[in-house]
């Protein structure tokens, strides 16, 4: 399959993922430059990578929304095709309205880079099929803006239609208060469109995919996004 | 050669401008004699940022040239470009240098502390390397007071603001917190970056007719005299009223900048590029020129300026950030647009390569400046004193004192959790969890003695990388001191699997004008000399940080060393805390019960006296040569060298750093100078029983001493007759230190 990274000015994880999915998953991957003004055909999925686009000024995403390339992947998406948005990609994903809610400052006002655990709470999607049943991922966060905020209807509304991926939770798999590390609503850590074809998700798998790094618990999603397109 | 006459003055210059701009009478009539004519504004404003402390290094750079600055390594020398440049082998090279920060992060920290690691990032990448990791050396005056809570917070966001947005990881530090550094806090950052042997770039100026571009930010009125009068004397009741001398920094216009310029650099349109740090314009068209044997004219009103009507003066002296100096290959002026455009950085032309030797400015159509580039710096006209030094007074009181005299009421288990918990030794989470610590994918673990990265570039190989200095050491014995620092740092990158091949040095000293501050300065730099010489780890640059003082009070003498070792098998590497339940601890090293400048000195008597331990060089590197082989034959679980709290501390260390695993540990004495004594070349190391014998033999190999101290258990922290207590415990006081002193305070 082929994957595709978007590169927009002050993106820095760009490479990141562009090495999980070429490197350690082992597929095809494509830099796209935020100017440009198409997709190119035969792109299965679009990485939307962590960083600071357009040095988060105004406020994280807000302008990359509006980049030439961004209608593209607003279209991509409403094709059917798959979007991942990682830290600031799903802070762009809720600023373009392919995802509802927003990210807020963290609680404690500053920016926080530890592992996390999370918990699946949605294991047949597309980015989850293909995780451990019940597996505990211990996945990294580095943001200072990942606080998930939404409307009580819209949070009711995401878990009735099972549309949240990822909830933190601590080692053992409990969502308790004292594993949410940004005061998130719900300890929600990544959710998905309503057609199940975008995530968004403030957590860094692509920081994970190399055991080398001292663990690979973050493969597993983007191996689900291939397993899926077999 | 003559030189102009009637050159543009805004204003007539005197010797009370001189001073003003930061120069001695002294200097000021070497410059009248040397140009044969009153200089103007500008030109006087030139010479004085470059003749100044900080870019002129006219009071170090004699001694630091008996410091050994060559080796097989070396692909550079020390002070020949931007930054150091070591040889990895494989076709690539590690680029790397620490920079002091510490005036303008002490009035204003936040902007301080940001456009410290801009400035030591653009130093990385202005070579053509691609910046893999950022690390700092921090100190603060005590936690107590709430100026200093106000300082570390501020200092540790704008380093998180910056290398996070920049997107370098931010990986290792080390932070020590002393009244000493009270009035005068040290921001030391360090950036490391890798390029291909053959791929960099140079910091010369050559081609006549070459075109000279600005390349970045426009140019404003910040940071003017950041160099020579901020960072060039001590702090004093005038200090406040410089803020406006701290440079603004913007690090997505860096992250554009590196980008631009890295690709500038591959598409081989560029001849020389150097950084705008201290001293903008004047420091980068002055070296270029000079180091390029060439000359420079420049119209500074071609400049992009955030102010229109900015003097000549202003612009040449302005320490705006995130700008770069590039002489580009005649025709080849399109596609370095053509690149800078793509990255949406502006680029500007501002002058041409001349072959006079003269650095010619114009402003408003009129010559402001002719100058012959070699007299302004470092090398060529730039002073180099000899300074007198004298042995300090204070050393006969430290130096004598009766350590056997003194005693406490309080327990070995008392004094143990003091120390523990003391805002120097507890958990430093707090600051790194602000830091990104991974982006790029490289940081193997940041939690042994020296950070370890993996290298993508060379599969399998990796570097570690640490600073250290123990400042009380130096402060005990300069020359002593700066030795341990120097073996402390190889001794870190040891303790992960790593061989030491380079440092980088950050000198932070008071007045270099004071004898005894200069004494200090002469011995740490003969100390870290005969160390640099014995591990083979050449210095390959860095900075000297003077006149870090305030009311007469200067701060003890820190010469920071930034160590770079390298690792041949990434997948051999070894961490500081215990890994497997039933391991044997053994302690490798000597018993010489040293307390002379020890944190149990400081936090149970409030003293910093004594003589600092003894370094013995031989045995320094018998020890490394003990533990890489250790780590090479995979004997070794965990590797922890035994530094400040003694072998107490270093033990729990080594619990918390596991976060599950206890030990049971059975000392031969539990005197307090044995247990919380700071002897150095020791290392803590737990392992398989069944491999014990192998790693006795290495050490008899070696005539290292090794003991057998205790095992790793999977419950308690005991210390057979002085504590036992729950690793829970040992955690909870470990990490809540210097978070309740930080939040304690916060206003909800």
């Amino acid at each position: 399959m082929k994957f595709a990274v978007v590169v927009f000015p002050g993106s820095n994880c760009d490479h990141d993922a562009y090495h999980a999915v070429s490197k350690n998953l082992g597929e095809k991957a494509h830099f796209l430059w935020h100017k440009d003004t198409s997709i190119p055909d035969g792109i299965d999925c679009v990485i939307l990578p962590g960083g600071f686009s357009y040095g988060d000024y105004l406020r994280c995403g807000a302008i990359a929304r509006f980049s030439p390339l961004m209608k593209e992947v607003v279209n991509f998406a409403s094709k059917g095709g798959y979007v991942i948005g990682i830290c600031n990609g799903f802070q762009i994903l809720t600023e373009s309205g392919l995802l509802p809610g927003a990210l807020l400052r963290n609680q404690n006002l500053s920016f926080i880079c530890k592992d996390t655990f999370l918990k699946t709470i949605n294991t047949k999607s597309v980015f989850t099929s293909n995780l451990e049943i019940e597996k505990i991922l211990r996945i990294p966060i580095a943001h200072g803006e990942g606080n998930f905020f939404a409307e009580d209807d819209v949070i009711k509304k995401l878990e009735d239609d099972d549309r949240i991926a990822f909830k933190y939770c601590n080692e053992v798999g409990e969502i308790v208060e004292s594993s949410n590390p940004n005061g998130s609503v719900k300890n929600i850590a990544g959710i998905l469109n309503a057609n199940g074809n975008v995530l968004g998700m403030m957590p860094h798998p692509e920081r994970y995919s190399d055991s080398i790094l001292g663990c690979n618990d973050g493969l597993g999603i983007f191996e689900s996004i291939l397993n899926n397109l077999k | 050669m003559k030189l102009a006459e009637h050159l543009y003055s805004e204003v007539e210059v005197s010797l009370e401008t001189a001073i003003e701009c930061g120069l001695t009478e002294n200097e000021y009539k070497l410059i009248t004699d040397f140009l044969g004519r009153t200089p103007t504004y500008t030109e006087i404003g030139i010479y004085g940022v470059m003749w100044s402390e900080h870019c002129s290094y006219k009071n170090s750079i004699k001694l630091l040239k008996t410091l050994p600055r060559s080796g097989p390594r070396l692909l550079v020398g020390a002070g020949e470009e931007n930054a150091g440049l070591v040889d990895i082998g494989d076709g690539y090279a590690i680029c790397f240098k620490i920079e002091s920060h510490n005036h303008p992060s002490a009035i204003e920290p936040f902007q301080g502390a940001a456009t410290g690691v801009g400035g030591i990032l653009r130093d990385i990448f202005s070579m053509g390397a691609r910046p893999i990791a950022a690390l700092n050396s921090l100190r603060f005056g005590n936690l107590d007071s709430d100026r200093i809570k106000f300082l570390l917070r501020g200092v540790v966001a704008g380093i998180s603001h910056y290398g996070n947005c920049f997107g370098v990881p931010t990986v290792a530090g080390e932070i020590y917190f002393d009244d000493c550094y009270h009035d005068n806090p040290l921001i030391n950052a360090m950036a490391v970056g890798i390029v291909k042997v053959g791929a960099t770039a140079t910091a010369s100026a050559t081609g006549l007719g070459n075109p000279v571009f600005i390349v970045g930010s426009s140019t404003g009125r910040d940071g003017i005299h950041g160099a020579s009068l901020l960072a060039s004397r001590e702090f004093d009741e005038k200090t406040e009223d410089m803020r406006p001398t701290v440079q603004v920094g913007d690090p997505f216009a860096e992250k554009l900048l590196l980008e631009a310029t890295l690709e500038l650099i591959k598409a081989d349109v560029v001849v020389g590029v150097q950084d705008m740090g201290a001293a903008g314009i004047c420091c980068s068209t002055s070296e270029m020129s000079a180091k390029g044997e060439s000359g420079m004219s420049v119209d500074l009103d071609k400049v992009p300026l955030r102010e229109s009507d900015m003097s000549a003066y202003e612009i040449m002296l302005s320490e705006s950030q995130e700008r770069m100096l590039f002489i580009i290959a005649q025709g080849k002026e399109d596609e370095a647009i053509r690149i800078c455009k793509k990255w949406d950085v502006p680029i500007t032309q501002i002058g041409n390569i001349t072959d006079d030797g003269l650095l010619k400015i114009y402003r408003n159509g009129k010559q402001v400046c002719e100058l012959i580039s070699d007299h302004l710096v470092l090398g060529g006209g730039a002073p180099q004193n000899d300074r007198d030094s004298i042995i300090p007074e204070y050393l006969k009181e430290t130096s004598t004192f009766d350590l056997s005299t003194l005693s406490t009421d309080l327990s070995s288990e008392e004094i143990f959790w003091k120390i523990l918990s003391s805002p120097t030794i507890a958990s430093k989470r707090w600051i790194f969890e602000q830091y990104d610590s991974q982006v790029r994918t490289n940081t193997v673990t940041i939690k042994g003695d020296a950070a370890v990265m993996r290298l993508k570039e060379l599969p399998g190989k990796g570097i570690a990388v640490t600073t250290d200095c123990n400042s009380k050491y130096v402060y005990l014995n300069p020359y002593e001191g700066a030795k341990i620092a120097v073996a402390e740092a190889a001794r870190n990158v040891v303790c992960t699997g790593a061989k030491p091949v380079a440092i980088t040095n950050c000198l932070n000293f008071g007045n270099p004008y004071d004898k005894e501050v200069y004494w200090q300065f002469k011995e740490a730099v003969r100390g870290m000399g005969d160390a640099c010489r014995h591990f083979d780890t050449p210095v390959t640059g860095g900075n000297v940080s003077f006149h870090n003082e305030s009311r007469n009070h200067a701060i003890y003498p820190t010469p920071t060393i930034g160590m770079l070792g390298l690792i041949d098998d990434i997948s051999k590497v070894v961490g500081s805390g215990f890994r497997n339940e039933g391991d044997i601890i053994c302690l490798l090293g000597n018993d010489r019960e040293e307390i002379g400048g020890s944190e149990y000195l400081k936090q149970i008597f409030g003293l910093i006296t004594g003589e600092s331990p003894i370094l013995d060089l031989n045995e320094e590197s018998r020890l490394h040569k003990t533990i890489l082989t250790a780590i090479d034959k995979s004997l070794l679980s965990s590797a922890h060298d035994c530094s400040e709290g003694g072998i107490a501390i270093t033990l729990a260390e080594k619990a918390l750093t596991s976060k599950i695993f206890g030990a049971e540990i059975e000392l031969q004495s539990l005197n307090n100078e044995y247990i919380f004594g700071e002897s150095q070349s020791r290392v803590i190391v737990s392992l398989p029983t069944d491999k014990h014998y192998l790693l006795e033999e290495i050490c008899n190999d070696n005539t290292v001493s090794i003991r057998i101290i205790g095992k790793v258990t999977n419950s308690n922290f005991t210390i057979n007759g002085l504590l036992s207590t729950s690793v829970e415990k040992l955690y909870s006081i470990y990490e809540n230190t210097i978070p309740d002193l930080m939040e304690g305070d916060r206003i909800n």
